[in-house]
């Protein structure tokens, strides 16, 4: 101890002046670079985080650090371009160019990156679903969690706390038992928890026979847990230019150009952008870009709320779900409980929601957690969810040609994020569905074969 | 929370009296056995999902239990206008459907 109490400052301060030197030139050079905003902006190689970087820009009061991503100006033409800039377009722009070597990509985006249902959603991550094609291509997402924080070289915080369904009536614990088994069989980690198991996972939960919801059982699915939502759209944003993807933020799409039934690229707020490709990854907004290029899609979008609470002590350790009474919550690394609610019956743009809908989460929360009753609530907001009729993804090629949808994961497309992302990257790389993907086409309306998980989607709608 | 007026109770209830029954108009084909798979699928699955206004099917729940239809902004949220099964369809004001 002594002896790096004496030498390694001698170390830094050595290093410091060095530095000290370099620096001047070089951040007026970075800042230069950013201030011209146009697309020769810097091509510095990308600076890793870590634990060094932390504290090199830490010793220079944070001053220094290099731009997250560039701010360009559209080109006139790109390979692929993809509409929507949340977690689902940023990761496959990012597995275009990294798996796919595309780098020819600029992701187009009305607001700003991760500022719809990305920023929206209550943070969960699981893969328990029902049947066979949702469970791989979920759990296949799942897997990616865990290595995405070194994969991105971005701490998108995944925690792996696991996630609880319960159930509060027979027909609950024979559904929930049902899936369970199909999980099983499917090499998901799902488990039945009794009561007391539950009560023992969840001490503050009401387990008591005479409650109003009365827990028989839950689901337990260890390997699921919440990941940081902002983190990962910002993640996958900074890994995405680093591989040469132009993020083109404030640019909305107003018109898909098509001709002979081929699509020729996008019109847009900062004027028409010629692509090969085009993707659309605009959950709730799919059916405004879908009637765009004269095709409807069968999607319904309503808003899905959310709230959070005043900062708590720990007191929450793992994800609560129950479908019966539509509430689901955790609490946050900062000590909110993040809690969620069922989508709202009618369809709807506007991203608040309807206020019985959240009255009834509410409700449903103070009995299952009586010591939350009393906890003031701090912000409330609604995302716009993109539900089909059988509450499972469409990924894949549409009538246009060229004209590519990943959408209608409604209310749970957060957990599928790095999946999503790779499959429908594939899918575009290679113009065909990857194997994953094959189920979720828009074909399936068609031949009937739809995947229902309705059961499993954690919200009922 | 939407007020709307049950074009059948003349008042004007909360939403939580009402169950909306999605898009109003989708008229049942005369002769599914004749279609496409793609026409049926078109007609079971797709929908139009108006940014705008939008003709819905409501049905008073908890009231009346007549079914109705609304033409309602999905945007602003607006009841614009209440009309009978059965009536045509209103022009939606200031423009068309997106």
């Amino acid at each position: 101890m002594e002896i790096s109490l004496t030498t390694v400052p001698r170390v830094r301060k050595a290093r410091k002046r060095s530095r000290m030197s370099r620096t001047n030139t070089s951040r007026a050079e970075n800042c230069d670079e950013i201030r011209s905003g146009t697309t020769d902006v810097r091509r510095l190689p990308v600076e890793k985080y870590s634990l060094f970087s932390l504290v090199k820009h830490g010793r220079r009061h944070h001053e220094t650090w290099q731009r997250a991503w560039r701010d360009p100006s559209p080109k006139q033409s790109y390979d692929t371009v993809i509409v929507g800039g949340g977690g689902h377009g940023l990761a496959t722009a990012y597995y275009l160019a990294k798996v796919h070597g595309v780098q020819d990509v600029a992701v187009v985006e009305k607001g700003y990156l991760g500022g719809g249902n990305t920023g929206r959603n209550t943070t969960i991550v699981r893969s328990n679903y029902l049947r066979d094609e949702a469970a791989h291509l979920y759990d296949f997402a799942l897997k990616m969690w865990p290595g995405l924080s070194q994969d991105l070289n971005f701490n998108v915080m995944f925690s792996p706390r696991g996630v609880l369904s319960l159930g509060h009536t027979l027909h609950d614990m024979r559904e929930i038992e049902r899936r369970v088994n199909a999980n099983r069989l499917n090499g998901i980690d799902g488990r039945m928890l009794d009561t007391a198991d539950v009560q023992k996972q969840v001490p503050l939960l009401n387990c008591s026979p005479d409650a109003r919801y009365p827990v028989l059982g839950a689901s337990w699915q260890p390997s699921g847990g919440v990941a940081r939502h902002d983190a990962v759209a910002w993640g996958f944003a900074r890994a995405a230019d680093s591989h040469g993807v132009d993020l083109l933020q404030q640019t909305e799409v107003t018109g898909i150009r098509v001709r002979n039934g081929t699509v020729e690229g996008v019109e847009t707020s900062r004027g028409f952008i010629a692509a090969r490709k085009v993707a659309c990854v605009a959950a709730g907004h799919s059916g405004v870009l879908a009637a765009m290029a004269g095709l409807r899609l069968p999607i319904e979008s309503r808003p899905l709320q959310a709230l959070v609470s005043e900062p708590l002590k720990p007191c929450l350790d793992t994800v609560v779900m129950s479908n019966a009474v539509h509430c689901y919550i955790s609490q946050s690394d900062k000590g909110d409980l993040v809690i969620g609610a069922g989508a709202d019956r009618y369809n709807g743009y506007g991203q608040r929601g309807s206020f019985s809908t959240i009255e009834h989460t509410l409700e449903a929360v103070c009995e299952l957690f009586p010591s939350f009753s009393r906890v003031r609530m701090n912000r409330h907001w609604g995302g716009i969810v993109d539900i089909c009729p059988d509450a499972c993804p469409i990924i894949g090629p549409t009538p246009v040609e060229g004209l590519y949808f990943n959408c209608g994961w409604g209310t749970g497309g957060f957990k599928a994020t790095p999946g999503s992302g790779y499959v429908f990257a594939d899918t575009l790389a290679n113009e065909r569905p990857h194997p994953l993907a094959a189920p979720f086409t828009l074909e399936r309306f068609a031949s009937g074969a739809l995947v229902d998980e309705h059961g499993a989607a954690g919200v009922a709608h | 929370m939407l007020l709307i007026p049950c074009p059948f109770c003349r008042e004007d209830r909360s939403e939580e009296e009402f169950s909306c029954a999605g898009e109003a108009h989708i008229a049942r084909p005369e002769k599914p056995a004749e279609l496409s798979d793609h026409e049926w699928g078109d007609y079971l699955f797709m929908r139009t999902n108006p940014r705008g206004p939008h003709r819905e099917l409501w049905v008073h729940t908890a009231g009346c239990r007549r079914y109705f239809n609304v033409l309602r902004d999905t945007v602003s949220y607006e009841v614009l206008v209440v009309y009978e099964v059965g009536q045509p369809p209103p022009d939606p004001p200031g423009g068309d459907e997106s």
